[in-house]
C-alpha cells in the first residue's frame, strides 16, 4: 500500500467536480428538508384527525426505513408510473424528504416551547389563525430550533455519498469512477474520507457558534 | 404467480443477512460504545485521547464511505475480510461512536450526590461505576439505544454496494431479473419497517422491566 501524490494531483481536479455536486445536493436537500419538515409539523397539529394520523405514520414509516431504498424508490419506481426525474432531482427529493421527517420532529419541538401566554394573546388580539403562525409563533419558534436543524443538514450531508447509487456524479462516484479507471483505491477513497472528515470538523466549530448564538441542542 | 413466491423467497434469504448484520453489528456496537464511551471519561489523557480520536473519527465520515474504505483499502494493507466482516466491522465500529456520546452524556447525568455517597461508603472507583453509576445511567441510555439500533438497521441497506447479498441487494436482483420495480421496493420498504417497529417495541418493553421497582428513585 503505497501513497502517490502524483496520482493525487492528477485526480484532484475531477474530484472537485464531484465536490459541487456534493456540495449542491446538501443545500438543495436542506431547503426540500426544510420545508417538508415544517408541512409535516404543521399537519401533525391540524385539527383534522384524519390528516394529522396519516401524514404521522408517513413520517413515522420514512424514518424506519433506510435511505438508499428511498432513493430506489424514487428513482426507479416513479418512472414507471410516468414520473421520469433527473437523477440529481430524485436525490434531493430522497434527501429531502427524509431528513424533512427528521427536521419535523425539531419542529414540533420548537413550536411546542413556546409559552401557551402566547397563543392567548394572540386569540385575544382576535387574529387569524394563519396571523398567529407567521407573526406569534414562528418567529419565537425557529431561533431555538436553528442548532437542531443545522445538526441535521450536517447529517444529510454526510449521506450524499449515497446519491452514487442513484447515478448522481457526486463525490463519491467521481472518486468510484477514477479508482475503477486506474484501478487505485487508496488515494481516491482515502481522500474522500478526509475530506468529509475536515468538512464535519469544521461543521462542529461552526455548531458549536449556533449553539452560543441561539440556544442549546435538544438532546 | 409461482415466479412471485420465488423472489418474495430470495427476498426474505435477505432479510435474515439484515437481521444477522444487525444483531452482530450492535453486539459490537454495543461492546465499543461501553468502552469508548467510558474511556472519555478516563483519568488517564492517553486514554481520553484515544477515545476522542476515534468517536470523532466515525461521526465525521459516513457509513458508506467507512464501509469502502474498510472494503477497497484494507486489502492493499493485507488485511483481508469477507464482505460480511467488512460489514459487522464498518457497522459496528460507526454506531458505536455515536453510542460512545450517548454512554458517556449517561454517565455524566447521574447527579454529584450519587459519587459523593460512593465515596462515603469506601467505594472503590469500578465498584462505584458497576453497582451505582451503570445501573442507574442504563436506564438513561436505553432509549437512545434504540434510536441507534434502528440507525445501524437503516444503515445496513449500504452493505449491498459492497456485494453483500442483503435484502436491498436482493431487491435490486429480483428488479434486474423481472423489470418490476415495485413489488421489491415497496416490499422490502415493508419489511424495513416492520424490523424498525420490533426494535421499537423491544426497546420500550426492556425499559419497563427496568424501571420496576425505580418509581421514586429518579425524578
Amino acid at each position: 500500500m503505497d501513497w502517490d501524490w502524483n496520482f493525487v494531483w492528477q485526480i484532484f481536479p475531477t474530484l472537485l467536480e464531484g465536490v459541487r455536486i456534493t456540495i449542491l445536493a446538501t443545500i438543495l436537500g436542506s431547503i426540500v428538508a426544510a420545508i417538508v419538515g415544517l408541512l409535516i409539523a404543521l399537519a401533525r397539529r391540524s385539527e383534522n384527525r384524519v390528516l394529522a394520523r396519516t401524514v404521522g405514520f408517513v413520517a413515522e414509516f420514512i424514518r424506519g426505513t433506510p435511505l438508499l431504498v428511498q432513493l430506489y424508490f424514487i428513482f426507479y419506481v416513479l418512472p414507471d408510473i410516468g414520473i421520469l426525474l433527473p437523477p440529481l432531482v430524485a436525490g434531493v427529493i430522497g434527501l429531502g424528504l427524509h431528513y424533512g421527517t427528521y427536521a419535523a420532529e425539531v419542529y414540533r419541538g420548537g413550536i411546542d416551547n413556546v409559552p401557551r401566554g402566547q397563543w392567548e394573546a394572540a386569540k385575544a388580539c382576535n387574529l387569524t389563525a394563519r396571523q398567529t403562525w407567521i407573526h406569534v409563533i414562528l418567529p419565537q419558534a425557529i431561533p431555538p430550533m436553528i442548532p437542531a436543524l443545522a445538526n441535521y443538514f450536517v447529517a444529510m450531508f454526510k449521506e450524499t455519498p449515497l446519491l452514487s447509487a442513484i447515478t448522481v456524479l457526486e463525490l463519491m462516484n467521481q472518486a468510484k469512477s477514477v479508482a475503477n479507471t486506474y484501478y487505485r483505491y487508496v488515494e481516491p477513497m482515502t481522500l474522500v474520507g478526509a475530506f468529509f472528515l475536515v468538512i464535519s470538523l469544521f461543521s462542529v466549530v461552526l455548531l458549536r457558534w449556533l449553539e452560543r448564538r441561539y440556544g442549546r441542542v435538544e438532546r | 404467480m409461482t415466479d412471485t413466491f420465488g423472489y418474495l423467497n430470495l427476498i426474505l434469504q435477505g432479510a435474515v443477512v439484515t437481521v444477522e448484520l444487525t444483531l452482530m453489528g450492535s453486539v459490537l456496537a454495543l461492546v465499543v460504545a461501553f468502552a469508548a464511551g467510558l474511556g472519555r471519561l478516563s483519568r488517564f489523557f492517553a486514554v481520553r485521547a484515544l477515545a476522542t480520536t476515534y468517536i470523532e473519527f466515525f461521526r465525521g465520515t459516513s457509513i458508506f464511505v467507512q464501509l469502502f474504505w474498510v472494503y477497497f483499502v484494507l486489502p492493499l494493507a493485507g488485511i483481508q475480510l469477507t464482505p460480511m466482516q467488512a460489514g459487522v466491522l464498518g457497522l459496528g465500529l460507526n454506531v458505536g461512536a455515536y453510542a460512545a456520546e450517548v454512554v458517556r452524556g449517561a454517565v455524566q447525568s447521574i447527579g454529584k450526590e450519587q459519587y459523593e455517597a460512593c465515596t462515603a461508603l469506601n467505594l472503590g472507583r469500578w465498584q462505584s461505576m458497576r453497582h451505582v453509576i451503570l445501573p442507574q445511567a442504563l436506564l438513561v441510555m436505553l432509549p437512545t439505544f434504540g434510536n441507534n439500533a434502528i440507525e445501524l438497521l437503516k444503515a445496513t441497506s449500504v452493505v449491498s454496494l459492497i456485494s453483500l447479498a442483503d435484502m436491498t441487494f436482493q431487491a435490486q436482483v429480483v428488479r434486474s431479473q423481472t423489470g418490476d420495480t415495485m413489488f421489491p421496493f415497496a416490499t422490502i420498504l415493508i419489511l424495513y419497517f416492520i424490523m424498525a417497529s420490533a426494535i421499537t417495541w423491544a426497546i420500550r418493553g426492556l425499559e419497563r422491566r427496568m424501571a420496576r421497582g425505580l418509581d421514586g428513585v429518579r425524578t
